[in-house]
C-alpha cells in the first residue's frame, strides 16, 4: 500500500489523533474503529430502533420461507413441523390447472398492463405539455392527479356504483330503452373492467414523471425546428419523444421485472363477484390456498418461487438498464 | 429568445394551433376531467339525497333536490361506522408520527459522514427495496410475534421503510457542516444537534413522509384483512368493503329508529373515508409529485 493511499483511508477517521507512522500501519486503523465506535455508540443507538423494525419486518420473515419445505399444520410451530422436501412444489413442476391458470391470468394482465395501460399517462402527458396556458394545465393536473389517492375500496365501490346493475348508467339506460352494460361481475368483461379501474386510478398520476422530463427540453431545440421548416409532427417526433425516452425504457423495464405481481388489493376486493377462473392471479392463489384453506406450505412454495423469479427479474431489468445507458433500479419509487 | 412583433404570437417558433385543434384538445381533457370528478359529485349527492329521489333515480343520484344530513347522523349516532371511523383515525395518527419519528432517528443516525458502521447499515436498508419475504412468511411472523388481532400489526410493519430513510437522509446531509460544527463546538451532543438543527431545518420533508404515511395508513385494509379476526376492531376500509363493495345491510348495524336510505348510508360512509383524503390534498399534490421526481433523477 502506498503511503498516500494510506493517509486517504486513515485521514477522515483518525480526526483528532497524532499522526501515526507508515510501519505501524495497522495499529492506526483498529485504534480508529474502536476510537470511532466509542465517539458514535449514541449516534448507533439513536438509530437502532428503525435498524430492528427494518431487521424484523424484511428480513426475518425470509426465514419463514423454510415452510416451503415443510409440513406446516397451525397447531405446531414452524420448527416442529416435519420437512417433507420439495413436497410443497408439486403443485409447480406438475402443473396444478388451479395453479396454472393463475400463472396464466397473471401474466395475461401484466401484458395489459404494459400494452393497454403503460401507453396513457405519455398520450395524456403529450397533451398536457401541448396546452398553452399554464393555468389551465395546473387545474387540469390537479383533477387528474386525485383518483392517485383513493383507496382500492373506494375505487372499486365508485365503478360499482356507476357501472353496476343497479348503478348510474344501467338505471338511466334502462327509462332509455338503451342497451345495458353488464361489466360488474360479469367473468368475460373482468379484464377490461381492472384495466380501466387501472386506468382511472393511476393515468392522471403517472403523468408527473414524464412532464418533469418534458419540462427539462431545451425550447430553442423547438424553435431549430421551426426554423429549419418543420412542423409540429417534427417537433413532437424529434425534440419531445426523445427527452422522454429514457424514462420510458426505464419504466418499461422495471414494469418487466415486475410481471409476475399484479393489482392484489384491487383483484381480491371483486373476486367473489366474478370467481377465480377469470381472476385468480399468483397473489391471490398464494392468499386463498394459504391464509383461507390453510395450505400453508403449499402457498408458501408458490409464494417463494413467485419471489425468486420476481427477484430474478427485478435484477435481469436492472442489468439491461445499464445497457441502454440508463441508472437502473435505485431510480424507483 | 426571438419574438415576432408583427403578426401573430409564435410559440416555440409555430404560430398557435388552429382553433379546431385547441377545441379538440380542450374536450378531450374536459372529457376525462369530467370522468374523475361526476362519480365523487354523484357520492357525495347520493349521500345526502332523500329515498324519494333515490327511488326515482333509481339508486344513484347526481344532485339532490332535498339534501339532508340524515345519512351521517345515522352512520356517526355511534356503532359499526363510528368505531371503525376511531379506528382508523387512530392506527393512522399512532402509525403516522410513530413512523416519521423513528424514520428521522435512523436516517440521522445514517447521515453522519464518517460514523461508525454507517454504510453496512445503509446496505441492510436499502437491499430491502428489492425482495418482500411473501405474504405466508409474513403472515407466520405476526402470529410468531403475537400480533394477530392486534392494532399494531398494521401500525409496525409499514413503520419503516427505506425509500422514506432515503429521502429525509438525503435531507439531512444537505444541511451545511460549518452548522453542524459550529454547534459542536459550542458543545452540543448529538440529540441537541438533531432535536436543536436537523428538525426545525427539515419540518417539510418530515410534514411530507409523515403524510405520505398517513395517507398509507388510512387507506391501507389489506393487513387488516389478514390479521385482524374480530370485526369490532375493523378499520374504515374493511367497514366499507363490506356495506359498500360487497352489499351488506347496513340499517340493523345502527342505533336509531328512522332509518335514511341504504345507498345513502353508503355513500355517507365513502364520503367519510373521502374526506380526510381531500383535506391534504392540496398539499399532498404539492410535495407527492416533487417526491415523485426527485425518487427518479436522484434515487
Amino acid at each position: 500500500m502506498a503511503p498516500t493511499e494510506l493517509a486517504a483511508t486513515a485521514a477522515p477517521a483518525a480526526r483528532g489523533t497524532p499522526d501515526a507512522p507508515p510501519p505501524a500501519a495497522r495499529r492506526p486503523r483498529q485504534a480508529s474503529w474502536r476510537w470511532r465506535l466509542r465517539r458514535d455508540w449514541f449516534l448507533l443507538l439513536l438509530g437502532l430502533p428503525g435498524l430492528l423494525l427494518v431487521v424484523l419486518f424484511h428480513y426475518v420473515p425470509l426465514a419463514g420461507n423454510v415452510i416451503a419445505f415443510k409440513d406446516y399444520r397451525p397447531y405446531l410451530t414452524v420448527w416442529e413441523a416435519p420437512w417433507v422436501g420439495f413436497e410443497n412444489f408439486r403443485v409447480i413442476y406438475e402443473g396444478d390447472p388451479a395453479f396454472l391458470n393463475a400463472l396464466t391470468n397473471t401474466l395475461v394482465i401484466s401484458l395489459i398492463q404494459i400494452v393497454v395501460v403503460f401507453p396513457v399517462p405519455i398520450a395524456l402527458a403529450l397533451l398536457l405539455n401541448s396546452l398553452l396556458s399554464e393555468r389551465v394545465k395546473r387545474v387540469v393536473q390537479s383533477v387528474l392527479y386525485l383518483p392517485h389517492f383513493m383507496s382500492w375500496v373506494v375505487v372499486v365501490a365508485v365503478f360499482q356504483q356507476l357501472l353496476g346493475n343497479a348503478g348510474l348508467y344501467n338505471t338511466w339506460a334502462r327509462a332509455h330503452d338503451l342497451p345495458l352494460l353488464h361489466l360488474i361481475g360479469n367473468a368475460d368483461l373482468f379484464l377490461p373492467l381492472i384495466t380501466s379501474q387501472a386506468i382511472w386510478k393511476d393515468a392522471g398520476w403517472g403523468t408527473i414523471i414524464f412532464l418533469a422530463a418534458m419540462s427539462r427540453v431545451d425550447l430553442e431545440l423547438y424553435e431549430a425546428v421551426a426554423v429549419d421548416g418543420g412542423g409540429r409532427m417534427r417537433q413532437l417526433w424529434h425534440v419531445t419523444l426523445p427527452a422522454i425516452r429514457s424514462v420510458i425504457v426505464l419504466l418499461l423495464i422495471l414494469k418487466l421485472g415486475d410481471v409476475l405481481t399484479v393489482g392484489f388489493e384491487q383483484i381480491i376486493l371483486q373476486q367473489a363477484a366474478v370467481g377465480q377462473d377469470a381472476s385468480e392471479v399468483l397473489d391471490t392463489y398464494v392468499y386463498n390456498r394459504g391464509i383461507i384453506d390453510g395450505n400453508f406450505g403449499m402457498a408458501a412454495a408458490v409464494g417463494l418461487v413467485k419471489g425468486v423469479v420476481g427477484l430474478g427479474l427485478v435484477l435481469a431489468a436492472n442489468k439491461i438498464a445499464h445497457l441502454f445507458g440508463e441508472r437502473g433500479l435505485y431510480s424507483r419509487w | 429568445m426571438v419574438t415576432a412583433s408583427r403578426g401573430p404570437r409564435l410559440v416555440n417558433g409555430m404560430p398557435p394551433p388552429h382553433p379546431v385543434v385547441r377545441a379538440v384538445k380542450g374536450l378531450v381533457l374536459l372529457l376525462c376531467c369530467a370522468v374523475v370528478v361526476v362519480p365523487f359529485v354523484g357520492v357525495v349527492s347520493t349521500s345526502l339525497a332523500d329515498q324519494q329521489q333515490i327511488t326515482e333515480a333509481g339508486g344513484y343520484v347526481l344532485w339532490p333536490s332535498n339534501p339532508s344530513l340524515d345519512a351521517y347522523a345515522a352512520i356517526f349516532r355511534g356503532g359499526v361506522v363510528t368505531r371503525a371511523t376511531l379506528v382508523s383515525i387512530g392506527v393512522t395518527l399512532v402509525g403516522s408520527l410513530l413512523s416519521v419519528a423513528v424514520v428521522a432517528l435512523l436516517a440521522y443516525s445514517l447521515s453522519r459522514p464518517g460514523s461508525f458502521g454507517h454504510r453496512p447499515i445503509l446496505l441492510v436498508v436499502l437491499v430491502t427495496m428489492l425482495f418482500n419475504a411473501g405474504m405466508i412468511p409474513n403472515y407466520l411472523l405476526i402470529k410468531q410475534l403475537g400480533l394477530i388481532d392486534s392494532w399494531w400489526a398494521l401500525i409496525l410493519p409499514p413503520l419503516v421503510s427505506a425509500f422514506q430513510v432515503i429521502i429525509v437522509r438525503a435531507f439531512f446531509m444537505e444541511v451545511p457542516a460549518e452548522i453542524v460544527d459550529a454547534a459542536r463546538i459550542d458543545g452540543a451532543g448529538e440529540l441537541q444537534i438533531l432535536t436543536r438543527i436537523m428538525l426545525p431545518l427539515s419540518k417539510a420533508v418530515l410534514a411530507v413522509v409523515a403524510l405520505f404515511q398517513a395517507v398509507a395508513y388510512w387507506s391501507a385494509f389489506f393487513n387488516a384483512m389478514l390479521y385482524l379476526n374480530s370485526t369490532d376492531k375493523w378499520p374504515l376500509q374493511l367497514v366499507l368493503r363490506t356495506y359498500v363493495v360487497d352489499n351488506a345491510a347496513i340499517g340493523t348495524d345502527l342505533p336509531g329508529e328512522v332509518v335514511p336510505p341504504q345507498q345513502s348510508l353508503q355513500m355517507a360512509i365513502l364520503v367519510v373515508s373521502l374526506v380526510p383524503i381531500l383535506l391534504v390534498y392540496p398539499f399532498l399534490q404539492k410535495h407527492f409529485a416533487k417526491g415523485v421526481v426527485i425518487g427518479a433523477v436522484k434515487g
